[in-house]
C-alpha cells in the first residue's frame, strides 16, 4: 500500500512538471527555441501572484485571471522586444541572452523580494484530501495534475484544430512561405510567447501554493521540465505528461529510499533514458 | 605568375608577444616583490582568464555551448581533497591527478550529453552538474552539504604562508598562461583548422574527412581535465571545499559566460579583454552587490544583440587587430 | 500609369552575392511572361524581389502604379502578387485542406476558393486531409498552384513548375494553365523547359548571370538567337 502510495503521489506531482515542461515544449515546436530564463518566468509568476494576492485579498487560484494576462502581455513584450532578435540560425545568441535574462530575473527579484522563503496560503485546499481504498489523494495534488491534463488537451486543440495553431505550425515549418500567408513570423512568435507565459503562470501559481519559493528557485524548475521535455520525447505534449509522471514517480522512489536522494533519483531516471532511448519514449520531432 | 609570401604574424602580434613574455618573467617574480593581497587578486585574474579561455574553446570555436563546467570545477576540488585525506597525496601533485581523473569521468559524460544537441546539450551539462553537486552532498566522508576543510597536517605540506601562497599563485600563473598558450597552438595547427572548417560548414567538413564527432569528444575531455584542475586550485587556495561553492553555477559559469560573452566569443584576444573588464567592473560596483549581476547580465545582454562578437571581435573587425595570429597572411610582391 | 508591373533597374543579392545588375520589365494585366535563363541566371531572386520576400538595394518595383519595392510578402500577396515556390515548399505539418485555406487567409474576394480549386484538381479533394507532403510530387505542385491561387491574386508567379516532374504530369499541368490565367490574371512562368514556357507565353525576357541578354514576344525571335542569349554567347 505504502508503494502504490509512494507511485500515486509521483504521478500527481508529476502534472506539476508538465506544467512546467508545456511552454518549453511549445516554444521549441514553434521556433526551435528554448529559453533558458523559463523556469525563472515560473518563480517570476510566483512572485506576480503573490503581490496581487497582497494587494486584493484573493485567493491564490483566483488571482489567476490577473497573474495570466500579466504574465502573457509580458511574454508577448519580450519576445518581440529581445527574443526576436536573437532567433535566425546560429545557436548562440538565444542561448546566451536567455541565460543572461535569467541572472538578471534571479537577482532583479533578489532585490525587489529578498532571499527571504515565501508561500502562498490556499487554505483548505492544501490539506484536504479524498480517500479510497486505504489511498489519500490531497485535492491539491489531485487538481495540479487535472489542470495539467486540461493544460495540454487545450495546447493540442489550438495546435491542430485552429487558425492560431496552423499558423503556429506554418510559421515553424517554413517561415519564408508562410510570410506569403500573410503571418508575420514577429507577431507569430510573439503570441507562441504569449501563450507559453500564460501556461507558466499557471505553474508558478500552483508551484508557490504547493512549496515555498525563493528568487532562486528557476533553475531547478527549468531542469525538471527540461528532463519531462526529453523522457517523453521532443514534440509531443502527452508525451511531456508521461515524461512528467515518470520524473515524479522516480524522484518519489528515491525519496522513500532517502530523503537526500529525491532529486539525485530523477536525474538519475533522466540520464538512464538518456542513455538507452536518447530521442526519448514517444518521440514526434527531432531536435 | 606572382610573387608572394606567406606569414602567420602581424607587427602587432609580435609586439603583443614580446610584451607577453616580459609581463610573464615580472609576475614570475611577483611573490618576492607583491604583497598577499596581489598575489591572490592576479591569481584569481589567471585562474577567471584559464576558465574562460577553455570555455571559449568549448563554445565558440568547437561549437559545444556548456552551461555545466561548474561540475569539472567541483570534480577537481573534491578529487583533490580525496587524494590528498584517503591517500595521503601531497596537494600539489594531486592537481593534475584530479584533472586525469575528471577527464576519465568526462568521457562517459560525454557519451551521455553528446546525445542532446544544441541549446538541449546546455542544460543536459547543467543536469550533469547538479548530479555530481548532488552526489558531493551525499559524501559524508567529505562533509556532505556544508562540505569539509582541508586539515592542518595536509596544510602543512604546503609549507609555510609565504611558499603556500607562492606554490598556489605560480600554479595559477601557469595554469593561466598554459591554458592560453595551448589554445593558440591548438588553433594554429590543423585541429584548429579543422575546427574553424566544423564551425563554417558541418556537412562539408565530414565531406572532407574531418571527424567531427571525434574532435568534440576530444575537446571536451581535454577541456574538462585542465577545468578539474583549475578546480583543484581553486578549493585548494581556499583550503575548503563544499558542494554549493564548489559546484557553484554563478561563480564557475554565470561570470565565465559573461567574460567571454563581453570579451568577444571566438577570439582568443576576446576572454583577455573579458576579464580585464570583469575585474575592473568588480572593482567599482562589487559595494552593489545584486546590481552587480543585473548590470553584467543586461550588459552581456546587449553586447550579444549589438555587437555579437564581443568588444574584441568588433575591434579586430574595424580596425584589422590580432594579437594572437592563427590565420596566413599573403603578401603579394609587384 | 501602368496598371501592371513594372520592374526597373533592380540589383538583389542572394546572401553575399549580386544576384540581380540591373534588371527591367514590364507586364501588362492578363499577360504571361516567360523568365528563362540557366541555373544560377537570379530567376528565382527576381521573382522573390516581386513578392517582396527579397528587398532590393537598387532600383524600383512597381505594381498596378504603386511603389512596391522592399514590401514585405505579407504585404504583396495582400495587394494581389501570389507566388508558387520553386520546389513547391509546402506546409509538412498541414493537411492539403489546411495548406489551401491558410492560402487564402489574406481574405482576397475573388473567383477562387476551395471548391472551385477541388472542380481544377479532383485528386486534391479525395487526399484533402492527408498530410501535403505525402502527395506525389505532381499532386504537391498542384496543392502549391492551389494555395497560391486562394488568394485571389492577379499576379501569379510561377517558379519552376516542371522541377522533378515527370512529364506527362508537366503535360497535365500545363494543360490547366489557360483556366487559371484566362481570367485576366497576369503570369510570369520561370521554367528550365524553354519550349514550353515559349509556347505558353505572350512574351518573354532572358536572363544571363543576372543581368537581361535578350526580351521580346516569342515569335519575334528565332530559336539560334534566344540559344544564343541564354547561353550568353
Amino acid at each position: 500500500m505504502d508503494l502504490i502510495n509512494i507511485i500515486l503521489q509521483g504521478v500527481l506531482v508529476g502534472g506539476l512538471y508538465a506544467l512546467f515542461a508545456a511552454g518549453l515544449s511549445l516554444i521549441f515546436g514553434v521556433m526551435r527555441l528554448v529559453n533558458i530564463a523559463h523556469g525563472d518566468l515560473i518563480v517570476l509568476a510566483a512572485y506576480i501572484a503573490m503581490e496581487v494576492i497582497r494587494l486584493s485579498g484573493l485567493p491564490p487560484l483566483v488571482a489567476l485571471i490577473f497573474v495570466v494576462p500579466v504574465m502573457a502581455a509580458f511574454g508577448y513584450a519580450l519576445q518581440r522586444g529581445i527574443l526576436n532578435r536573437t532567433l535566425g540560425g546560429d545557436l548562440l545568441p538565444p542561448l546566451l541572452v536567455s541565460f543572461g535574462l535569467s541572472v538578471i530575473l534571479q537577482n532583479g527579484l533578489l532585490a525587489v523580494f529578498t532571499a527571504d522563503s515565501r508561500k502562498l496560503d490556499a487554505g483548505v485546499l492544501e490539506t484536504a484530501s479524498v480517500s479510497f481504498g486505504g489511498l489519500s489523494i490531497g485535492l491539491l495534488p489531485a487538481l495540479m495534475f487535472a489542470t495539467a491534463v486540461a493544460v495540454i488537451a487545450a495546447l493540442q486543440f489550438m495546435f491542430y484544430k485552429t487558425a492560431l495553431g496552423r499558423a503556429f505550425r506554418a510559421t515553424s515549418d517554413d517561415a519564408e512561405i508562410a510570410e506569403l500567408m500573410g503571418l508575420d513570423r514577429r507577431r507569430v512568435y510573439a503570441w507562441a510567447m504569449a501563450l507559453c507565459l500564460g501556461v507558466v503562470a499557471i505553474a508558478g501559481v500552483f508551484l508557490a501554493i504547493r512549496s515555498n519559493f525563493d528568487p532562486f528557485m528557476g533553475p531547478g524548475r527549468l531542469i525538471f521540465g527540461f528532463e519531462a521535455v526529453i523522457i517523453g520525447g521532443l514534440g509531443n505534449l502527452w508525451g511531456t505528461l508521461a515524461g512528467g509522471v515518470i520524473l515524479g514517480v522516480a524522484q518519489g522512489l528515491g525519496a522513500a529510499i532517502d530523503p537526500g536522494w529525491q532529486i539525485l533519483a530523477g536525474h538519475v531516471a533522466f540520464l538512464l533514458i538518456l542513455a538507452i532511448k536518447p530521442r526519448g519514449l514517444f518521440p514526434r520531432m527531432d531536435g | 605568375m606572382m610573387q608572394f609570401t606567406i606569414s602567420r604574424a602581424t607587427l602587432t602580434s609580435r609586439i603583443a608577444a614580446i610584451f607577453a613574455l616580459v609581463l610573464l618573467a615580472v609576475l614570475a617574480a611577483a611573490p618576492w616583490w607583491a604583497s598577499s593581497s596581489f598575489l591572490h587578486l592576479a591569481g584569481e585574474f589567471a585562474v577567471y582568464l584559464a576558465l574562460a579561455t577553455l570555455w571559449n574553446l568549448l563554445a565558440g570555436y568547437t561549437g559545444l555551448v556548456s552551461v555545466g563546467q561548474q561540475a569539472y570545477v567541483g570534480l577537481g576540488g573534491y578529487i583533490t581533497f580525496s587524494l590528498a585525506l584517503f591517500l595521503g597525496v601531497h596537494p600539489l601533485l594531486a592537481i593534475p591527478l584530479a584533472g586525469l581523473v575528471a577527464a576519465l569521468v568526462a568521457i562517459p559524460v560525454a557519451s551521455l550529453v553528446f546525445r542532446l544537441a544544441g541549446a538541449y546539450f546546455a542544460i543536459g551539462t547543467w543536469v550533469m552538474a547538479e548530479v555530481f553537486r548532488l552526489i558531493a552532498a551525499q559524501a559524508t566522508a567529505l562533509g556532505g552539504g556544508s562540505g569539509i576543510s582541508l586539515p592542518a597536517t595536509v596544510t602543512k605540506e604546503l609549507g609555510g604562508k609565504w611558499l603556500r601562497e607562492a606554490s598556489i599563485f605560480w600554479l595559477a600563473l601557469a595554469l593561466g598562461a598554459g591554458c592560453l598558450a595551448l589554445v593558440y597552438l591548438l588553433l594554429r595547427s590543423r585541429i584548429g583548422l579543422a575546427l574553424t572548417a566544423i564551425r563554417d560548414s558541418e556537412v562539408a567538413s565530414t565531406s572532407l574527412g574531418i571527424r567531427i564527432g571525434r574532435v568534440k569528444h576530444v575537446l571536451y575531455v581535454l577541456v574538462a581535465g585542465l577545468t578539474a584542475m583549475i578546480g583543484a586550485l581553486i578549493s585548494l587556495q581556499k583550503l575548503r571545499v563544499s558542494p554549493d561553492a564548489a559546484f557553484s553555477v554563478n561563480d564557475w559559469t554565470a561570470f565565465v559566460i559573461f567574460i567571454v560573452v563581453i570579451g568577444g566569443i571566438g577570439t582568443i584576444e576576446g576572454p583577455i579583454i573579458g576579464t580585464i573588464i570583469y575585474f575592473l567592473l568588480r572593482e567599482f560596483l562589487a559595494d552593489f552587490g545584486t546590481l552587480y549581476l543585473l548590470f553584467l547580465g543586461t550588459l552581456a545582454i546587449v553586447v550579444m544583440l549589438g555587437a555579437p562578437k564581443g568588444l574584441w571581435g568588433y575591434a579586430a573587425e574595424r580596425f584589422g587587430w590580432s594579437l594572437f595570429p592563427v590565420g596566413y597572411r599573403i603578401h603579394f610582391k609587384e | 500609369m501602368s496598371d501592371g508591373l513594372v520592374v526597373e533597374g533592380v540589383e538583389s543579392f542572394y546572401g553575399d552575392f549580386k544576384a540581380l545588375h540591373g534588371v527591367s520589365l514590364a507586364l501588362e494585366p492578363g499577360k504571361v511572361l516567360a523568365l528563362i535563363g540557366a541555373n544560377g541566371a537570379g530567376k528565382s531572386t527576381l521573382l522573390k524581389s516581386i513578392c517582396g520576400l527579397v528587398s532590393p538595394k537598387a532600383g524600383r518595383v512597381t505594381w498596378r502604379g504603386r511603389d512596391i519595392t522592399g514590401l514585405g510578402g505579407a504585404q504583396t500577396v495582400a495587394l494581389g502578387i501570389a507566388l508558387v515556390p520553386e520546389g513547391r515548399r509546402l506546409f509538412k505539418s498541414l493537411s492539403v485542406e489546411e495548406n489551401l485555406i491558410l492560402g487564402g487567409q489574406i481574405g482576397r474576394s475573388g473567383p477562387w476558393g476551395l471548391q472551385r480549386l477541388y472542380d481544377l484538381f479532383p485528386i486534391l479533394q479525395e487526399k484533402r486531409h492527408q498530410p501535403a507532403t505525402s502527395l506525389s510530387g505532381g499532386q504537391q505542385q498542384m496543392v502549391a498552384i492551389g494555395r497560391a491561387l486562394m488568394s485571389n491574386p492577379d499576379l501569379v508567379l510561377f517558379d519552376e513548375l516542371s522541377l522533378g516532374l515527370a512529364p506527362i504530369v508537366i503535360k497535365d499541368i500545363y494543360a490547366q494553365l489557360p483556366k487559371i490565367t484566362g481570367q485576366g490574371m497576369s503570369a510570369i512562368l520561370v521554367e528550365q523547359d524553354v519550349t514550353r514556357a515559349l509556347n505558353a507565353a505572350n512574351q518573354f525576357l532572358c536572363l544571363v548571370e543576372g543581368r537581361v541578354s535578350l526580351a521580346g514576344a516569342p515569335q519575334d525571335h528565332s530559336r539560334d538567337a534566344i540559344s544564343a542569349a541564354y547561353f550568353g554567347t
